[in-house]
């Protein structure tokens, strides 16, 4: 595809992302920070599985272990929520690490395992840790105001924010995906023993990846905490876990656009199925979910792509 | 009277053409071959044959037009193919592998007689019968392979380069025991090949394929004697 | 020196179901290289079934038998209507559709049953069996005793008949078993019954131990799940020895290692299995995968 056509449609899409705070209510400002915060958290999840070939039912941990980094530092240590942020993020980024370590003998349903129990702990971790997280009452944290001189309201704020860290993120993977560390990534998920053989180290690249995604994931959390302001266990079972990979598949494996598809997909589908019928709302997701798979089993990002590619042939066979 | 037909065969990969329109038979109780070079569409139209690609054109097996239907509808009318790279069910013992060959026989005929038949053919696979198959050295495993084809009690046996990645005398062992089947049991057999000389001392008929057409055909004894193939495909 | 013992035993009870249920897991793997998120759900769809059967008047045999019948041909339609469209499609493309199965059923269930828990009953009788000073609940040896059977009738079915062999084959390998008259699609719909009918049979023996409501298996699956993975996904066996293993240490870890106590239970339980596979990546009783170069 040409790619003129598509820095125009970004410039449209961008230019429409900067008006809208000012035409919409704020719960739909608050829905929209949520789409890009859930962005960033599948973003970091399609490097891991869909680049990376390894498998995670665990980012719920790191979603929480980012949200509460935040609350934890804004309520017991006052800390300005802007520089919680970043510590969430590097926080992530070494858990991530160390975890990818271990993670690195196991392969396929072994490491969803590890990582579903990582998932699975997490919330009875949060409980158990009083203290610090306010047990299963939670933390309640007041919504950030817009620095002085700004003239937004919290809503308005929080989705410049949440739009702002998504589009550097955005950046960051596109750049990191297209260079040298990216082919490295995606070798070893096609073929590990031939990436090693060229000189890959596996296992660096591997445990790394798990870092950055986990990172991802992490400052995610954390924005997530600002934009709720509020955390609690519960909010964080297996069941978010489940949610982002269907995030990820259904938006497009290993595709950066499939990020965002699944975003609106996991934000908004939910309230529709609860619009379509009131007594049974999650039999309605199911069927969206299977529906969906049917129609793309590449995700949203695929049939996009394919759909595209039959376009231009068309053009430019001559009629 | 030919007991495989093929008219005009096309097939196609995605957006790339392999077959372009070939034509070839095969005679009831020979053994024909078709030789070509890599790549040159050998193992497509085996798997055209056995409705294991989408095609255009005519296949006649045993006076039935069967292109178009499944393989597993083909397997049960009796042609049975040992496909490239062996098809070998790894985690299975060599019994259990020979026993899937007879799956689609049902009732004709009990399965112990034609077990004694295969390890009387490849006396190595009666030594191995309990082991796993993906055990086996690359020769016995091309064994268990034809024999598996043969416990479908086939009339027509599809072999795809059973040579490949074989020592010389382990491939002259295999294609001495085709030929006994052949005659033994009146099975017909399509090999498909890149070993030129092994094929044409075993073939009676011969096809010479390039880029998904058949540019020469004849007796084998003829494509031997034919200069161009002498040059190209046997090197002297 | 009793304490221990007791709680060793009601360890293998609750380990007994874990290990039916990561039986039926291991065997839709087997049968088809596709782990089921929507199993535990389907053996609670059958549970239902049970319970309206045994609601309606059946005697208890005759609504077990039929529930089996109507989990196997039930598992058998989903498989051919829900999953046959995602065929050869990307692996996690048909976990997801396990998982719009898994939300759909529990939540069709709930419309029609609501999330009421309901009591049901038990084959067995309700006095306990006493051997010294152990007691055994007669449900929980009766339920372990089903599974095994269970357990020892799947294995002669796979090792002995020529429909296991050929469903073994399929999942091995789809190409060459078409060669071999296989019809593969079919060999994959009957092993997500036979998968559905080991549900079946799991959710009847669980539903008197915790009752019955639509969420009764998420737990289960859980620690069935764990159970497959430290047996190794790739052993019928290990599966049903990982439960027990899984049930028991969970007990004693509950019972002994106090500052845990029960909330932290689980994690626990989880930690030693990650343990366990750290040394062992494919199980205890698992094949290590071969890689192709």
């Amino acid at each position: 595809m040409p790619s003129r056509a598509l820095r125009l449609g970004l410039v449209v899409v961008l230019a429409g992302a900067m008006v809208l705070p000012f035409v919409v209510t704020n719960f739909r400002l608050f829905q929209c920070a949520q789409v890009f915060i859930y962005a960033i958290a599948l973003l970091g999840l399609n490097i891991l599985i869909g680049y990376n070939g390894q498998f995670s039912l665990g980012h719920s941990a790191f979603y929480a272990l980012g949200a509460y980094t935040t609350a934890i530092m804004i309520d017991q240590w006052s800390v300005p929520y802007g520089w919680t942020i970043p510590v969430a993020g590097l926080l992530c980024l070494i858990a991530g690490f160390l975890f990818g370590i271990p993670a690195l003998r196991l392969e396929g349903l072994y490491l969803a395992l590890a990582t579903f129990a990582l998932a699975l702990a997490v919330p009875q971790i949060l409980k158990y840790f009083e203290h610090w997280t306010g047990g299963s009452q939670g933390i309640v944290l007041s919504k950030p105001a817009a620095p002085k001189g700004v003239p937004l309201n919290p809503d308005q704020w929080l989705y410049f924010l949440t739009l702002f860290v998504l589009l550097v993120l955005l950046v960051l993977a596109r750049n990191l995906l297209a260079g040298r560390t990216g082919r490295a990534i995606v070798a070893i998920r096609d073929n590990p023993i031939a990436a090693q053989a060229m000189g890959v180290n596996t296992a660096l690249y591997k445990s790394l990846t798990f870092g950055v995604s986990a990172a991802y994931t992490g400052i995610a959390g954390a924005l997530s905490a600002l934009v709720i302001a509020f955390v609690a266990p519960d909010a964080f079972d297996v069941f978010l876990s489940i949610t982002f990979l269907s995030g990820i598949v259904i938006g497009g494996l290993a595709s950066i656009s499939g990020a965002i598809f699944g975003a609106l997909f996991i934000q908004f589908v939910p309230n529709w199925a609860q619009d379509i019928s009131k007594a049974a709302p999650w039999a309605i997701y199911g069927v969206f979910l299977i529906g969906f798979m049917y129609v793309m089993p590449r995700g949203i990002a695929g049939a996009v792509r394919l759909g595209a590619a039959r376009w231009w042939r068309r053009r430019a066979e001559p009629s | 009277m030919a007991l495989l037909e093929v008219r005009d065969l096309e097939a196609q990969y995605g957006w790339t053409k392999v077959l372009h329109g070939l034509s070839f038979a095969v005679e009831e109780g020979g053994i024909t071959t078709i030789l070509g070079a890599n790549g040159a569409g050998k193992t497509t139209t085996l798997r055209a044959v056995c409705g294991m690609v989408k095609t255009r054109g005519e296949v006649r097996f045993d006076g039935r037009a069967i292109a178009g239907r499944a393989t597993e509808d083909l397997v049960r009318l009796g042609i049975a193919h040992v496909p490239e790279g062996r098809g070998t069910f790894v985690n299975l013992t060599v019994e259990e592998n020979l026993r899937l060959g007879a799956y689609a026989r049902a009732g004709r005929g009990s399965l112990a007689d034609d077990l004694q038949a295969a390890y009387r053919y490849f006396p190595v696979l009666a030594e191995r019968k309990r082991q796993l198959a993906g055990t086996l050295s690359g020769g016995e495993q091309q064994m268990l392979a034809v024999a598996r084809g043969l416990m479908l009690r086939p009339k027509l046996l599809l072999l795809d380069e059973p040579s490949l990645g074989l020592a010389p005398l382990v491939v002259r062992e295999i294609f001495r025991i085709v030929r006994t089947i052949n005659q033994e049991q009146r099975v017909s057999v399509l090999l498909v090949e890149q070993n030129a000389a092994m094929a044409l001392r075993l073939a009676d008929r011969a096809y010479l394929m390039e880029t998904g057409r058949m540019v020469m055909s004849g007796s084998a004894s003829e494509l031997r004697e034919h200069d161009t193939v002498r040059r190209a495909y046997l090197g002297y | 020196m009793d304490i221990l013992i007791q709680q060793v035993v009601s360890g293998l009870a609750t380990g007994g179901i874990y290990g039916s249920v990561a039986l039926a897991l291991v065997m839709i793997y087997e049968a088809t290289d596709i782990v089921n998120f929507a199993q535990g759900q389907m053996a609670v769809v059958s549970t239902y079934i049970a319970w309206s059967l045994l609601n309606a008047g059946a005697p208890y045999w005759a609504a077990f038998l039929a529930t089996l019948a109507i989990s196997f041909v039930g598992g058998l339609l989903l498989e051919r209507i829900v999953i046959r469209p995602v065929e050869g499609a990307p692996v996690l493309t048909v976990v997801i559709v396990c998982i719009g199965l898994l939300v759909i059923l529990n939540s069709v269930l709930g419309w029609i049953y609501s999330y009421i828990q309901k009591p049901f009953p038990s084959p067995f009788p309700d006095r306990p069996i006493r051997i010294g000073n152990v007691y055994f609940g007669a449900h929980d040896v009766g339920a372990l005793a089903i599974t095994v059977l269970v357990l020892v009738a799947l294995y002669a079915f796979f090792r002995f008949t020529t429909l296991g062999l050929a469903m073994r084959a399929a999942a091995q390998n789809p190409a060459s078993s078409r060669l071999c008259g296989i019809r593969v699609g079919w060999m994959l719909a009957i092993g997500w019954g036979l998968a559905s009918l080991i549900g079946a049979v799991a959710g009847m023996m669980v539903a008197p131990i915790v009752t019955l409501d639509p969420n009764m298996m998420a737990g289960i699956l859980i620690y069935a799940f764990a159970s497959a993975t430290l047996g190794g996904f790739t052993s019928p066996g290990g599966a049903v020895l990982g439960g027990l293993i899984v049930g028991v240490i969970e007990n004693l870890v509950g019972t002994y290692v106090h500052f845990i106590g029960t909330e932290l239970k689980l994690t626990v339980a989880l930690a030693v299995i990650l343990i366990v596979l750290l040394v062992r990546p494919s199980g205890l009783f698992g094949r290590a995968a071969v890689h192709r170069v």
